[in-house]
């Protein structure tokens, strides 16, 4: 079978025109919002195939295919396509990029119709709430009533969470992958670290820095941090161990070793595709989600939905023990949940390592199957 | 084709269950018992299984997994949440044998215990003229490679349940071609108990 997935054009819809906008869990309201969104394979006649897709805190909507026009590379494709996991000759796969975004989805960078000029910091907080009742919204407007799935790794998986949280009964098989029900102190500091380092770039400027300079130091900063804590040490021993670039001078604060290098040429790719606003909201966002009470959970449970929640041994950002108490919170309420902790070795991004993708793909592909 | 030992135990654990049950195999393995469960009793089929190659397997047959170890898998299960707690050749691996057993007996309104009998008269037989640690097809592991951390005997077992106060429902003795009716502690390779509190 061809495993390849053709060129998929990134769409975009457009809602909440109207002046009362859209309504925000801080009560403030948005509007118009604008989703960029990805499908791939084909809604079957009673729309029961569809399974959304959710990105991760840097992620977009292309999760599969090849590049075009000015996509970033698909950061899903090995999970995506005919014959695979999330298998395209069965399933209609969605993926929308959060509000919030930089991707096509309305957010900081967006303009602001009350002024004609971008949002920037006057952008209304958002929530992972938000981030899925917009969803919903396209959702409807592309006539499903229920989702087959609901998948995603970090943010996508507290996405996830969320959706079933928000929509009990508009989804069937919930997939949260390296997730949580709240961030821990230790993850929101680390969040909070990237956040100080933009807002200390004088550039940054209160967030209104767009037609300048963007504050593009702090963001690399942010983003170096943070690329730290997706990796484990044993992948950074085999990685880098204590090698040395090959220009290096010894005595003197340039790049003397491959990790620092590394972690430099991270940062500065990322600034190319990221809007340092974006990462503030974002964060935020994932800092403020917490589903741990349990409270979400009808009191009848959770008739006809099923959960696979997967963790990583070498994931220290997102610990296996916060996937475990997910497991926990279900089983106390007697919801139908399996859960596996996949031994890999690359911490917190393995879900998005190709190398490591056997058994995930393998748990997601026969979790979405099994008969009802 | 010929049944194994296991096929047999399954078997007899299939008859015990009855149909439409909640059921929660500790130590489920691949899950060929609780697939058996769910396809010929209607079972409501959970496992807890620590292997990972183990849970791939259980999630291909379309079985829930918790990926735990069974000495520390149980805290969240509600008092009294299934039929049927099933112990199959799993017990002997336990740390913490009267912990798990009281789990059971708590999550579970009945418990399924099956293991092997180290008093089986060919263990006794290396034993005895030997000298040697049992090695038999009911227990097949060197000293210093099995998984086995318990040793008990079908007598041995019952005089636990006594000091526990926990009652036996029901009894099944097996040897590799079915069931043993005359001396179990002495002829039977596994025994199949269900108790209750």
């Amino acid at each position: 079978m061809n495993k390849d997935i053709g060129p998929i054009e990134t769409k975009s819809f457009t809602f909440a025109e109207s002046s009362h906008g859209f309504k925000l869990e801080s009560g403030r309201t948005l509007g118009p919002i604008t989703l960029a969104y990805e499908t791939y394979g084909r809604l079957n006649e009673d729309k029961s195939n569809a399974i959304l897709v959710m990105h991760a805190f840097s992620g977009n909507a292309h999760v599969a295919g090849p590049v075009i026009g000015d996509q970033d590379p698909a950061w899903w494709d090995f999970m995506v396509g005919p014959g695979k996991a999330l298998d395209t000759a069965k399933y209609f796969i969605i993926c929308i990029n959060v509000i919030g975004g930089c991707k096509g989805s309305t957010g900081p960078s967006s303009i602001n119709p009350k002024t004609g000029k971008p949002y920037g910091t006057d952008f209304p907080i958002i929530t992972i709430e938000d981030m899925v009742r917009t969803q919903k919204v396209l959702i409807d407007h592309l006539g499903i009533k229920k989702l087959h799935g609901v998948v995603g790794g970090s943010m996508g998986g507290m996405l996830a969470l969320q959706w079933v949280a928000c929509y009990p009964d508009s989804v069937e098989c919930v997939i949260p992958i390296a997730a949580t029900l709240k961030h821990s102190p230790q993850q929101i500091a680390f969040n909070e670290v990237g956040r100080q380092a933009i807002m200390a770039d004088s550039l940054w400027s209160n967030g209104n820095y767009y037609g300048g300079d963007s504050p593009e130091k702090g963001l690399a900063v942010a983003r170096m941090v943070g690329h730290i804590t997706y990796m484990s040490n044993d992948s950074m021993e085999e990685k880098f161990s204590r090698r040395l670039t090959d220009d290096h001078t010894g005595f003197k604060f340039s790049a003397d070793f491959e990790v620092e290098g590394y972690l430099q040429y991270r940062g500065q790719t990322f600034v190319k595709r990221f809007d340092a606003n974006t990462y503030l909201y974002i964060t935020k966002a994932m800092d403020y989600f917490d589903l741990s009470d349990g409270q979400w959970i009808p009191a009848g449970g959770l008739p006809g939905v099923r959960f696979l929640v997967i963790a990583f041994k070498s994931d220290w950002l997102y610990p296996s023990v916060q996937s475990q108490e997910m497991v926990r919170q279900l089983q106390m309420r007697q919801i139908d949940a399996t859960y596996c902790e996949i031994d890999a070795g690359y911490g917190h991004d393995s879900f998005l390592i190709e190398s490591e993708a056997e058994k995930q793909s393998h748990l997601i592909k026969h979790f979405l199957a099994k008969r009802k | 084709m010929k049944l194994t030992i296991e096929r047999l135990d399954h078997q007899v654990i299939c008859e015990i269950v009855g149909t439409g049950s909640k059921v929660l195999d500790l130590g489920c393995g691949n899950g060929d018992l609780l697939h058996l469960l769910a396809e010929r009793r209607g079972a409501k089929a959970q496992g807890v299984e620590l292997n990972n190659d183990a849970i791939h397997a259980c999630v291909e047959k379309g079985l829930s997994v918790f990926h735990s170890d069974i000495d520390s898998g149980l805290p969240h299960y509600p008092d009294q949440s299934f039929d049927y707690v099933i112990l199959n050749q799993s017990l002997q691996e336990a740390k913490k044998v009267e912990t798990v057993i009281s789990e059971a007996l708590r999550v579970g309104k009945k418990v399924i215990i099956g293991f092997p009998n180290f008093a089986h008269f060919e263990a006794r037989i290396r034993m005895f003229f030997c000298g040697r640690a049992p090695i038999v097809s009911s227990l097949p592991y060197e000293w210093y490679s099995t998984p086995n951390l318990r040793f008990l005997s079908i007598k041995d077992f019952k005089s636990f349940c006594a000091i526990k106060g926990y009652k036996i429902l029901v009894s099944h003795f097996l040897d590799s071609q079915g069931p043993v009716r005359v001396l179990p502690n002495l002829f039977a390779q596994n025994a199949i108990f269900v108790i209750t509190k």
